[in-house]
């Protein structure tokens, strides 16, 4: 592997109850998280290919681990997201090519199919700084049941020369979905939108 | 005394290959399972609590054998346990203190010959409050290169009338553990201390 991991986490959470009612089945969805080192910390440098390959390595090691922990064939989950928090000593654009470029093709041979665009966020930051995923379905962004985020932290990442990057999927939407709009029982799936 | 309801949980698991050091040949794993339920104390001065104890036990079953499970099934690779609450700020800390009796007694139902006390921490707190829950040896709480901790909490939890509960195991030592003391090979294992 060309990343140079200093650790993995795993989130899988799961609702079973909202307000009262009962969500049945439980919402669940999973995050896998890595901790590597930043190659270019601290220093300027205007080709990031490195960070791109880096980022195909992790688009199908996060997706496996995340699916795996759903305890769910890669097919069935119903959406996802990624993100990145670069550290102080790196830039947003090193989050940018772990991202963007290669990231997406291992994730969705992962998971399938996967026509929409994957929703993601990216921020500079310390250890502990939080994450916050955002979430869509994975053949048709306009899913509005499937609109969503979740929120990671890991209390000793990313350190200034590091880069946490996450991955999330779900087998499942809200856990109360009530406000329209495109159904995932609609989808056309032929350009990720509807 | 009242059913426990479940509004949500969470399983974390965090593996780490290095902290600067040497790569480990096997890396070190802490894993934590969460749980969100209602507290039927809140809001009120109850007296009598304690019969909730029991009727925690079976959910505390559950957690461990679900964080066993996310360990890679098979018991006797925990080496390291400690276990915490949050309560929601409608609660007391005396809530937390329920959590005691069954979080320990499913630890060592589930792991067997685990003769240390499990060592815990509470507190009251809101929604997305970081607990570090303390971690020591599951034979010999004088083992020093187990004693370790694990930071958890979820951003939605706990409300103000809930609880959230949490038990954590790890694998083996801390992933650079060279501070001297009592060694895991030197356990006599009579006492739970030594």
């Amino acid at each position: 592997m060309k990343a140079k991991i200093r650790k993995i986490v795993t989130f899988v959470e799961e609702t079973h109850t909202e307000m009262g009612q009962a969500v049945n089945p439980p919402t669940r969805r999973a995050a896998a998280a890595a901790v590597i080192e930043n190659p270019f910390a601290g220093r300027f440098v205007q080709d990031l290919t490195e960070l791109m390959e880096i980022g195909e390595e992790l688009g199908a090691l996060l997706t496996e681990r995340a699916v795996t922990a759903l305890g769910i064939p890669g097919p069935s989950a119903e959406s996802y997201g990624k993100a990145a928090a670069v550290g102080e000593n790196g830039e947003l654009e090193h989050a940018a090519a772990l991202l963007h470029p290669k990231l997406g093709t291992p994730v969705r041979k992962v998971l399938g199919k996967g026509a929409a665009l994957i929703p993601s966020s990216k921020k500079r930051g310390g250890p502990g700084v939080s994450l916050d995923i955002p979430l869509g379905h994975k053949d048709a962004a306009f899913v509005r049941s499937h609109f969503d985020g979740m929120e990671i932290r890991l209390h000793d990442a990313p350190r200034a020369n590091e880069i946490l990057v996450a991955i999330a999927v779900t087998d499942s939407g809200r856990p109360l979905p009530r406000v329209g709009g495109l159904t995932k029982d609609q989808i056309r799936g032929e350009d990720g939108l509807r | 005394m009242p059913e426990v309801q479940l509004r949500k949980r969470v399983v974390i698991v965090e593996e780490v290959f290095h902290e600067g050091g040497p790569i480990a040949t096997k890396p070190l794993r802490r894993g934590a399972a969460l749980a969100v339920i209602h507290n039927p104390f809140a809001g009120k001065y109850a007296s009598e609590i304690a019969g909730f104890m029991e009727d925690l036990k079976p959910l505390g079953l559950e957690m461990a054998k679900s964080l066993v499970t996310a360990l890679g099934d098979d018991p006797t690779v925990v080496e390291g346990y400690g276990k915490g609450a949050i309560v929601g700020q409608t609660g007391e800390l005396e809530h937390g203190a329920l959590w005691h009796v069954p979080g320990g007694y499913a630890m060592r139902e589930i792991l067997g010959g685990a003769k240390a006390i499990v060592p815990s921490t509470k507190k009251v707190g809101g929604p997305g409050t970081r607990l570090d829950v303390p971690i020591t040896h599951i034979k010999a709480s004088y083992v020093r290169s187990h004693f370790d901790s694990m930071e958890v909490g979820i951003a939605d939890a706990p409300r103000a009338d809930e609880i959230l509960l949490a038990l954590v195991m790890t694998t083996g030592p801390r992933i650079h553990a060279r501070v001297g003391g009592l060694k895991a090979s030197e356990i006599k294992g009579e006492d739970g201390l030594r």
